[in-house]
């Protein structure tokens, strides 16, 4: 019974992993370039969620969308600013130019908030629900039912809408889509919106149940690195499934051997999969 | 090499610097300087060389870092007699992580590395026998000479700048050389330089063996110097972000660019870590994205690059 309990968290917490690690992996999969900054601009949302409850006392209606339209706005500029300069240049460039963005990001939100931990109140999304004593924490409920259902959300716009065939078009053959009468950088820009909204409705929905700190984003990129490599790089569903499992390896790991070293059976067998199969899980070529 | 009359004014400014400067603060950053200088270059050999953008050097930092202190603290030896150890860690580490990532191309690579370091220091922050989150002390009073443990930063100065110097050489004439063309074609693409039947895998691995064993030679000096380290100043993910700003800010595969970069970075952190005090760090950390965020940019190429295109400009202009 508790492991069962431990696998249902792990799988709530997946879903949310899943939701910014898809877009991590649409971004890559328009432009392959890596936003080593992306944890980070989940943490922003998480700040966000913050402010907007305690400053402006909206709830979780109004900021989990709120948080997803700022981001929104942080990606297109991102792409607008940096990305699309740096993107044709080397590929160290392109490390650098995020990377710098993730430091400065960071380490501005190290300043301006402090390093000490905030959190929203337990009771915002409050109580527990027992299934024939499996409990579940409303919140927890709440972040996974939602990341899910607008990951699935996501990959159905890319794949039966026509913006998501242009976005998909782009990602394909950029001359191409370019003679098909497609605008690749109004598209890019678009996938940076997307990208990043996606950190925004993760970040405000773990904000409901987890602590919010300035380096809250370094662990959060690692495993949407993670979950991007095992789901293959560019697929959405991918993202699904390796989000989910690495939920549940996470938590069963933190039960079965300590909660410190969930992170290292991560890495480990992130590293583990590469060396049998250096293009993901789900990956080709 | 056009720059040679400038690269030894250079060196000697360098080397005369403890000796202009009577500031125990100004000679201290001087040892910083050379210190990141080595470990840039280090890091260097495989980034730039190799075009194998490696963000988990903190690994091998922290290998030669934790090889010094720990012979003193369980054997009782003289820190710098943990140097070798360390070398050997960090080369048995790096043909370990380096096997599996080498066939991973281009951000692959990059995230695999991360992936790598983290699970180390997470490893060390958690070992009884490297200190666990406290982290290890190196001996409080010198007992001897050999435990190199002076209250001036001169001698520091001198020894890292005799390591650096035989570095440089060691690259320079690796440049040279066969592997210097067969790294400059890996950088230029895998494939590539596969079918020009350059052994791609075997050499990157060189390229790591040699990055990895100098950087850890970097750490265990460090450790010496600083005589305290703990897994975030070791191991931490900074350690790695560092060597890869300030060689990337010089000029990534160019032989003076870490150095460069090195002149310029460590003053500022100094002086920003001097101004600001204990939040010192979040500020310096701000200033190192920031700057290479700019360099990423509007001057992919580092300041070496921005260099050659003045000096470049300037000769075309001559009628």
């Amino acid at each position: 019974m508790i492991l069962l309990q431990v696998v249902v968290s792990g799988l709530l917490m997946g879903a949310v992993y899943a939701l910014f690690s898809s877009g991590l992996t649409l971004i890559w999969g328009m432009m392959n370039v890596v936003n080593f900054a992306h944890g980070d601009f989940v943490m922003l949302a998480m700040y966000a969620a913050f402010f907007a409850f305690s400053l402006l006392h909206l709830g979780p209606v109004f900021f989990i969308p709120g948080a997803a339209a700022l981001l929104f706005v942080l990606g297109v500029a991102v792409y607008l600013g940096l990305m699309r300069h740096v993107s044709r240049g080397p590929m160290l460039a392109q490390i650098l130019g995020t990377f710098g963005l993730a430091l400065v990001l960071r380490y501005a939100a190290f300043w301006a908030f402090t390093a000490n931990f905030v959190s929203l109140p337990d009771n915002l999304v409050g109580g527990t629900f027992d299934i024939h004593g499996l409990r579940i924490e409303a919140s927890r409920l709440l972040a996974g039912v939602l990341a899910l259902v607008i990951t699935i959300g996501m990959h159905l716009v890319l794949t039966r809408t026509a913006l998501g065939s242009r976005l998909l078009a782009v990602a394909e053959d950029r001359d191409a889509a370019m003679l098909m009468g497609i605008r690749p950088d109004r598209m890019q820009a678009l996938a940076w919106g997307i990208g990043a909204a996606s950190t925004g409705v993760a970040g405000a929905l773990i904000a409901l149940f987890f602590y919010i700190s300035p380096t809250v984003g370094e662990s959060l990129s690692l495993i949407a690195f993670v979950v991007v490599c095992l789901g293959g790089f560019g697929s959405v569903p991918g993202a699904l499934i390796a989000g989910l499992g690495i939920g549940v390896i996470e938590a069963l790991s933190a039960y079965l051997i300590g909660a410190v070293y969930q992170d290292v059976v991560v890495y480990a067998l992130f590293l583990g999969v590469l060396w049998i199969r250096p293009q993901g899980l789900m990956g080709t070529n | 090499m056009k720059h040679w009359p400038l690269a030894v004014i250079g060196f000697l400014f360098i080397a005369a610097w403890p000796l202009m400067v009577q500031d125990v603060f100004l000679q201290r950053v001087g040892a910083l300087v050379l210190l990141a200088a080595i470990s840039a270059s280090a890091w260097n050999l495989l980034g730039g060389y190799a075009g194998q953008v490696s963000v988990g050097h903190a690994v091998y930092f922290g290998a030669g870092a934790y090889a010094s202190l720990v012979v003193y603290t369980e054997l009782g030896w003289p820190p710098i007699a943990g140097a070798p150890i360390g070398v050997l860690v960090s080369m048995g580490i790096s043909a370990l992580v380096g096997t599996p990532t080498f066939r991973l191309r281009g951000h692959y690579f990059s995230m695999a590395t991360i992936a790598a370091a983290e699970l180390f220091r997470i490893l060390a922050a958690n070992w009884p026998l490297l200190g666990a989150a406290v982290g290890l002390m190196g001996p409080p009073v010198p007992r001897g000479f050999w435990d190199l443990s002076f209250l001036s930063p001169v001698p520091y100065h001198y020894l890292f700048l005799g390591v650096l110097i035989v570095l440089l050489a060691l690259i320079w004439q690796m440049q040279r050389s066969r592997m210097g063309f067969y790294l400059a074609a890996i950088r230029g693409g895998d494939r590539a330089a596969r079918s020009l039947g350059v052994p791609v895998l075997r050499y990157k691995l060189y390229a790591l063996l040699l990055s990895a064993g100098f950087t850890s030679l970097a750490g265990s000096l460090y450790a010496v110097m600083v005589g305290f380290i703990d897994p975030d100043s070791a191991l931490g993910i900074v350690i790695s972000v560092k060597l890869l700003i300030i060689a990337a800010l010089g000029g990534a595969g160019t032989l003076f660019g870490p150095l460069i970069g090195a002149m310029i970075l460590i003053p500022l952190e100094e002086t920003t870590n001097a101004m600001f005090g204990g939040g010192g760090t979040g500020i310096t950390f701000i200033i190192y994205g920031a700057i290479i965020l700019l360099v990423a940019r509007f001057q992919p190429g580092g300041v070496a690059a921005f260099w050659d295109k003045l000096t470049t400009r300037r000769v075309r202009h001559v009628p």
